[in-house]
């Protein structure tokens, strides 16, 4: 058989370091698309990415309505009580139209579809989070070195969220 | 685009999806199959009607939504049609890609 390369997609390392739902979404979305073509995927979850696997934080994420330039609001008026709330339930009501599953179905599929789920080491303790906190299908809490090693071979991508 | 599968001519698009169900029958699958080198198995027929019978009441595929069916479940899908679940069935089905990103 043969192995030459052509410079195909092989395999995706995503690395999430926020927890609005936005940022979730998207890299769930392209680890997820990935195993749908037939590419591998793990993502490392590290800093405030950690709280999208955080058993009782995961259903409590949110949009962020100050810093967003796309969510055409004032500055001023994201900041006030409750408007994060506000925009979240708006945005997940029409994740809910197009078939989006809130981020535990989201987890539970990407774990079905192959996908790794790492945490980081460094943040983990940062944090002060045991692995029990954690998710259930989380494969296991590494070093960002044991990361990279995971993503050697050829065709393998890494893309920072 | 006419291409020949399992001694037929059949209407295929140019990534090979079947243009024309009523020219699909289960010769024409296995062929497919062989070439995604999947070996199909009572579990994939069973797999393969239930795709054909949503994609005749006009439902839109995802993973999430064959992960609701209860045919079968997102990791058993992934072991019948590795490389690419959703793509791969749907060609030996016969049914046009799902436009899905879910």
């Amino acid at each position: 058989m043969s192995t030459e390369y052509h410079g195909e997609i092989k395999k995706m390392m995503i690395i999430l370091s926020k927890a609005t739902l936005e940022n979730v979404y998207a890299a769930f979305v392209l680890a997820n698309g990935a195993r749908m073509e037939g590419i591998e995927a793990e993502i490392f979850f590290t800093f405030f990415g950690l709280e999208a696997i955080h058993s009782k934080k995961l259903e409590h994420l949110h949009v962020a309505t100050v810093g967003n330039p796309a969510m055409h609001m004032p500055t001023m008026l994201g900041g006030l009580p409750g408007m994060e709330a506000l925009a979240t339930s708006m945005m997940k009501k029409e994740m809910e139209k197009i078939d989006m599953p809130d981020i535990h179905e989201f987890l539970d599929i990407l774990v079905a579809s192959g996908v790794k789920l790492w945490a980081c080491r460094l943040a983990m303790d940062m944090f002060h989070y045991k692995k029990e906190d954690m998710y259930e299908g989380l494969s296991d809490v590494i070093t960002v070195g044991d990361f990279y090693k995971y993503g050697s071979g050829e065709g393998t991508h890494m893309l920072f969220v | 685009m006419e291409k020949m599968i399992a001694g037929k001519t059949i209407a295929v698009n140019e990534e090979g999806y079947l243009t024309d169900f009523s020219q699909w029958d289960k010769a024409v699958a296995e062929e497919i199959a062989k070439e995604n080198n999947v070996e199909l198995t009572p579990r994939h027929w069973e797999v393969i009607s239930y795709l054909q019978g949503e994609h005749k009441n006009q439902v839109a595929l995802s993973i999430r939504k064959i992960g609701k069916s209860n045919v079968v479940d997102i990791k058993e899908f992934y072991a019948l049609f590795p490389n690419g679940p959703l793509k791969i069935s749907t060609k030996i089905a016969g049914i046009p890609k799902p436009a899905s990103c879910l």
